[in-house]
């Protein structure tokens, strides 16, 4: 089954695979024509931009999604692995199943305007462009799948495919300590992808289509309570098996977040990594940890996540505080950032605990908004690294009146970042706030980490003043303002934080029914 | 006097010992050929011998030329190798060409 | 009219947002950079902002509610919309006033600065959020404009921020209000979860029906006052406002006397009906204390801007209290009259720093009469309203608010008593320390002939402001009579509405119903307006004594009272201990987590990988060693034995034969 097909092929496949055409395409390319293959390489993601302008136009709201089959948008269903098993009874079969919802649907886009974002921002890179370019559409196609999977075995695949580019691409094209990030990236992710596996497959073996009759992967029928063998092995309601499976799932997803105490990769990949990865990096992959917990967790294992909310809660709000804590103590911007993105995906972890649709609709929102704002953080970061070849915090002052444009440029996403109302983030994090008030039994953790909200607006303005206030020292007279290419870069991004800070229905309209839906299954209301 | 079988035998026996002789002894290529020649030919004596006195008919002679045939073969054979030999090492000396030795 | 209600106050919220737009992105294209545009504008809004109020006069209250967004089917709805009542028409004007006389002040004051454009977007950006701020019927969107003010204060303050004091009072200005921020916050919290509701009217409907009820009700009023707290630099918040002196002096009229300050007020008096008789007491305890601390400290200050500073303070403390104690009309009539005489007595004092060429100290000053006499006239009637002489506007509002607290006092009785006595002392010394500086800045002999003799009289555009300020700093603005406000239009319009909670009985505050309240303030009504003539007369008197004619010796008196001067000159030492305490302390916790993270969390990361390295070469020694020896052991001990079996392989056929012969010779004897 496939809808709205395009020549034949799924437009969620064709949004997939895409940047795939790509890297063919640039492996023909001989690797002197450096700006063929820049360009080149631009074109993919602005298809995928238009492919998911297609796909926001031709949504319907209306449709909740999340554990029906029938509500999902833009479904294809071919059969992938089909092969009769001699060991266990019945035959192996995979689907190739994707489609969107309304917790999907904006992180599809989000993940085309960053991977636009990405290679514009890429353009400094001056070695081996060609297989740069390649890795980075090839983690474009590993992201995009992660968030259009419907079957946890092609969800799992994409989610480690990822892993690959992203491991050449911080070990290649990195900073000073490029490997020592590279490889704690890759083995930290990779341990906690044990944990998924070992869950998907106790899921696997413990699942009974009702239909068929045979273990299953997809996503949707083990969120049906009747799917699940009631004597296997994560049988039941509430059992502690179920509430392992459950914790162990939530570390894969954790590492990714990433939830205290899980984070340390990050500053260091953060850092390391070039500016576009970092993009990547905050922007999307970030996301994938929490979209994980909404799309599989919690439909899947309801009762252990009404159990998991209080300990989850309490690990957000020490992402919050913690985060921001760390961050005041930071003298490397690109550092300083990356803690910031902890303590954001804080309040988004704070949201998914609350377990309130005003909670999950925050989060959603949220991981959109970290999303634009951390990247022009990064792009921001990476332009005044490009002309200073210095991070240092205490390496600057006075830029504001050098660099007004630049300086215009990161006071709002500055602002969006500490949550100024008018700026995307505002709503959001209101959202998290007022969900977590709402969940009595967060409520005291919700309002230490309203404490998040003053610290982070200390270690900003206190960046702003650093970087940008004061006299300029004397090596940076001949610095030059933010480019056109660089302005290309961050303005859509901020026009987006600035438009939906105003006018945020149409986007949170989109995602409302799913919300709502999930919130049904965790409470058992349907 | 009558010469018996065991003059033929006695002969045969010392031309034997001489070639076995001329073989361990010799580190000539050639010369230890010569030796197995001796053998060969030792061998013919007693076969021709065993012919004549055993009562066997012609049998013994036949194969006494098929032997010296096959000598004649086998000595093309081995100078063929032992010129090769020369070529290579540039001697004849067998216990200078030991490289599958090692 | 209806349609006049309809949008015109939204072209009148959106005016400065263009003004905003407009400088921002073609300032520099503009001739003189846009600034003649700025004014004009603001002029129009000030119009504008008239209109919208006599046509609310006919009409009467008028709100615009849309939808905003909401969330799903039911009761999460977003609302936007203003309204249009005796508050808020009232404050459009007050506001709209401001900004424009500050905007005028501001062409010749901020002329040749190098950032000229940037200073006139930003006051636009600063209007529109405090005109949004005012409008809203919304206590959300009340936050997201407080927000933005707060921003456009940020940006305001720190406008010279080459320079590091800016910098440091920016950044402490908004991380303070922050701190409030988040109380205001989570009081609508309490109101959006329990009630449902984000508009005023619907949040007083929900709890005249009793939905919020009890501790909760008392949490959230004294929460949304953390708000108020934060931007009105109420005790013990105040700490930022003195600093944001560092900003250009238009500014500090505008933002930090004027008008932003005076939001918390606002929004005080938006909420008063919904007080529980305990948070009352809270707003009234904050206020009264506020105002004494800040005067007492207002007393030794040095600095002119200083001392207007914590003047702000002290008064925004009567506001509250006034609020507090019942009388909500009379705290915001004096916001208004306040509103007038202290951008007087700022942009007079920017008047001042103008010719005196950026002296801020008045102990470089002196005598400036008679170089500078329309700052000295107009700062001089300024003056007179701030300390309740008569026949000014601060007479009217300061005098209805001393008798509310005595009102106050003697319906409560016991402990209330303070707040009246607070209120007087207070009185008191706002004379005294405004007519000290009065006399140091302007009378007397010039202390510093050099200064003087280059000072000057500030051009038109500076000093026109100022007469008009003066002008409507007197009593005929308010009312036609000059002791009594209540005949005044201002007074007739705004009527302190019945509390939702009129009968309910706190802990040490009783809230009476209007008319009982109206009785008792009747009562105080010319005691305490003889009391506090007396005592601001009294604190003139001093200030005379002891600065003009000089008849006590104020070093000597300063040298006996050494350690209250200087604990009063150190503003009571808040500033340390917050530096010593919160500040020192969150760094130091940040550094900890730093440690911790790089340490500690990383370094558990970094130690199991080292634990694994480790394993990993043991085991690999292990294979090396142990299993791989055995099969070495294996290969070595045929080896061995090769070794010794090569002996035999000479690779001479000589040697086999030899062996050959041998062995057939043995076998020959062995089976012979």
């Amino acid at each position: 089954m496939v809808q709205f097909p395009i020549l034949g092929i799924g437009i969620l496949s064709w949004i997939v695979f895409l940047p795939v055409i790509g890297m063919l395409i640039l492996i023909f390319i001989p690797k002197a024509y450096e700006k063929t293959i820049k360009y080149v390489a631009m074109i993919f993601p602005i298809l995928q931009i238009i492919l998911s302008v297609v796909l926001l136009m031709n949504y319907n709201k209306d449709l909740a999604g999340i554990n029906k089959l029938e509500s999902f948008q833009f479904v294809e269903k071919l059969s992938w692995i089909n092969i009769p098993a001699l060991i266990w009874d019945g035959t192996i079969n995979i689907d190739y199943l994707m489609g969107i919802d309304g917790i999907s649907l904006p992180m599809i886009i989000l993940t085309s305007i960053i991977g636009f974002v990405g290679v514009l921002a890429s353009f400094s890179i001056k070695r081996n462009e060609k297989g740069y370019y390649i890795l980075y559409l090839f983690l474009v196609t590993g992201m995009m799948g992660t968030f259009c999977a419907l079957d946890l075995f092609l969800f799992f695949v994409f989610w480690e495919i990822m892993l690959l580019p992203m491991y050449f691409l911080i070990g290649i094209w990195g900073g000073e300590r490029r490997e020592y990030a590279a490889i704690k990236f890759f083995l930290y992710t990779f341990f906690g992808g044990i944990f998924m596996l070992i869950t998907i497959i106790g899921l696997y073996f413990s699942s009974k289509d009702p239909v068929t009759g045979l273990h299953t992967f997809n996503m949707l029928t083990l969120m049906n309570p009747a799917a699940i063998d009631p004597n296997s092995l994560l049988g039941g309601v509430g059992t502690n098996l179920r509430y392992l499976a459950f914790v162990a799932l939530f570390i894969g997803f954790a590492i990714k977040v990433p939830i205290f105490p899980f984070h340390t990769w990050l500053p260091d990949a953060h850092v390391e990594a070039p500016t576009a990865i970092s993009v990547i990096l905050a922007g999307v992959l970030l996301k994938m940890g929490s979209y994980g917990i909404m799309r599989i967790s919690y439909p899947i294992f309801p009762d252990a996540a009404v159990w998991f909310m209080y300990p989850m809660a309490i690990l957000a709000m020490i992402n919050i505080i913690y985060g921001a804590l760390c961050a005041m103590a930071q003298k490397d911007f690109k550092k300083l950032i990356a803690y910031s993105s902890i303590s954001h995906m804080g309040y988004v972890m704070l949201g998914i605990a609350s377990g309130t649709a005003i909670g999950f609709n925050g989060a959603v929102f949220q991981m959109f908004n970290h999303g634009t704002i951390t990247a022009v953080l990064f792009l921001s970061v990476g332009i005044i690294y490009d002309r200073a070849h210095t991070r240092g915090l205490y390496d600057f002052g006075g830029l504001a009146n050098k660099m007004p444009k630049y300086f215009a440029v990161i006071i709002i996403a500055f602002f969006a970042s500490i949550g100024l109302p008018g700026l995307s983030a505002f709503i959001s994090e209101s959202f998290v706030f007022l969900g977590g008030f709402k969940n009595e039994t967060i409520r005291v953790l919700t309002i230490i980490s309203t404490l998040g909200i003053i610290l982070n607006a200390a270690y900003i303005l206190w960046t702003i003043q650093r970087i940008f206030f004061g006299t300029l020292p004397e090596k940076w007279n001949e610095i030059t303002d933010i480019n056109g290419r660089e302005l290309l870069s961050t303005v859509p991004l901020l026009l987006i934080i600035i438009i939906l800070g105003i006018f945020p229905s149409p986007f949170i309209n989109l995602m409302t029914s799913s919300v709502n839906q999930l919130v049904n299954i965790i409470w058992h209301l349907n | 006097m009558e010469i018996g079988l065991h003059h033929y035998l006695i002969v045969s026996a010392i031309l034997f010992g001489l070639g076995l002789f001329a073989l361990i002894s010799r580190r000539n290529a050639i010369l230890i050929l010569m030796g197995i020649e001796l053998i060969l030919n030792a061998a013919n004596i007693n076969l021709v011998a065993f012919s004549h006195f055993g009562g066997l008919g012609v049998d013994g002679q036949l194969i006494t030329i098929f032997v010296i045939i096959l000598a004649v073969a086998e000595a093309a054979i081995a100078l063929a190798i032992v010129l090769n030999l020369y070529n290579h090492f540039s001697t004849v000396n067998v216990d200078e060409a030991n490289t599958m030795k090692d | 009219m209806d349609y006049t209600l309809k949008y015109l106050p939204l072209v009148i919220l959106l005016v400065p947002m263009f003004s905003f737009l407009l400088l921002a992105f073609f300032g520099n294209k503009l001739p003189r950079k846009g600034d003649f545009i700025a004014v004009s504008l603001l002029f129009i809004n000030l119009a504008l902002s008239l209109i919208v109020f006599f046509a609310f006069a006919q009409t009467g209250k008028y709100s615009y509610t849309v939808d905003w967004f909401n969330l799903g089917k039911g009761n999460l709805n977003f609302t936007a919309g203003f309204v249009i009542d005796e508050l808020s028409s009232i404050m459009l004007i007050v506001v709209n006033a401001i900004s424009a006389f500050v905007h005028l002040f501001s062409v010749k004051y901020m002329e040749g600065d190098a950032k000229y454009k940037k200073y006139f977007s930003y006051l636009g950006l600063f209007t529109f959020s405090m005109l949004g701020l005012v409008l809203t019927n919304n206590v959300l969107l009340m936050y997201v404009f407080w927000e933005l003010v707060g921003v456009s204060s940020y940006l305001l303050i720190g406008f010279w921020y080459e320079k590091p004091a800016p910098q440091e009072a920016a950044k402490k200005a908004f991380i303070v209000n922050r701190v409030g921020d988040v109380g205001f916050f989570l009081g609508i919290m309490i109101i959006f979860l329990t009630l449902g509701t984000f508009t005023f009217t619907d949040i007083f409907a929900g709890i005249e029906a009793g939905k919020l009820q009890g501790g909760l009700l008392t949490a959230a009023g004294i929460l949304l006052f953390c708000g108020a707290i934060g931007k009105s630099a109420q005790f013990p918040l105040h700490v930022w406002l003195p600093d944001a002196m560092e900003g250009p002096t238009p500014v500090s009229a505008l933002i930090h006397a004027a008008t932003m300050v005076a939001a918390g007020v606002y929004l005080t008096a938006r909420i008063f009906v919904m007080l529980s008789a305990d948070a009352l007491t809270f707003v009234t305890f904050i206020g009264a204390i506020t105002a004494f601390i800040s005067a007492t400290i207002a007393i030794t200050q040095n600095d002119i801007k200083k001392v207007l500073a914590y003047s702000t303070i002290s008064q925004l403390g009567y506001m509250i209290m006034a609020i507090g104690v019942g009388a909500m009309s009379f705290g915001m009539f004096h916001l208004v009259t306040h509103a007038f005489f202290k951008a007087c007595l700022f942009l007079t004092a920017g008047s001042v720093i103008f010719g005196m060429h950026h002296v801020q100290d008045i102990r470089e000053m002196g005598g400036l009469r008679k170089k500078m006499p329309i700052t000295y006239w107009t700062f001089l009637i300024a003056t007179f309203a701030l300390c309740g002489v008569p026949f000014t506007s601060g007479f009217l509002s300061k005098d209805s608010i001393l008798a509310a607290t005595m009102a106050f006092a003697n319906i409560n009785g016991g402990i209330t008593y303070i707040i009246p006595i607070i209120g007087f002392s207070v009185a008191g010394m706002t004379a005294f320390y405004m007519f000290r500086l009065l006399i140091i800045a302007f009378l007397g002999e010039p202390r510093n002939k050099e200064k003087y003799d280059h000072c000057h009289e500030s051009p038109i555009q500076m000093t026109l402001p100022l007469i008009i300020l003066a002008a409507l700093s007197t009593f005929v603005v308010f009312s036609f009579n000059p002791i009594g406000a209540d005949s005044g239009w201002i007074m007739q319009m705004m009527k302190t509405p019945e509390s939702l909670l009129t009968g309910t009985k706190g802990m040490i505050y009783h809230i009476v119903d209007r008319a009982e309240y109206t009785e008792m303030l009747h009562h105080a009504h010319y005691p305490a307006m003889f009391l506090s003539l007396a005592i601001a007369g009294l604190g003139i008197l001093l200030a005379y004594v002891f600065y003009h004619w000089k008849k006590v010796d104020v070093e000597k008196l300063t040298e006996k009272i050494k350690p209250l001067y200087n604990f009063s000159l150190n503003k009571w030492y808040f500033d340390e201990l917050y530096d010593a305490t919160v500040i020192s302390f969150t760094m130091a916790i940040s550094r900890l987590s730093a440690w911790v993270d790089n340490k500690i969390v990383d370094g558990v990361v970094n130690g199991s990988a080292t634990v694994t390295r480790w394993t990993s070469f043991g085991s690999g020694k292990f294979d090396n060693v142990v299993v791989d020896g055995l099969v070495n052991f294996t290969g070595g001990l045929v080896g061995f034995f090769g070794l010794i079996f090569r002996k035999f392989q000479t690779g001479k056929i000589q040697t086999y034969i030899m062996f050959l012969v041998f062995g057939i010779i043995v076998l020959y004897f062995m089976f012979r």
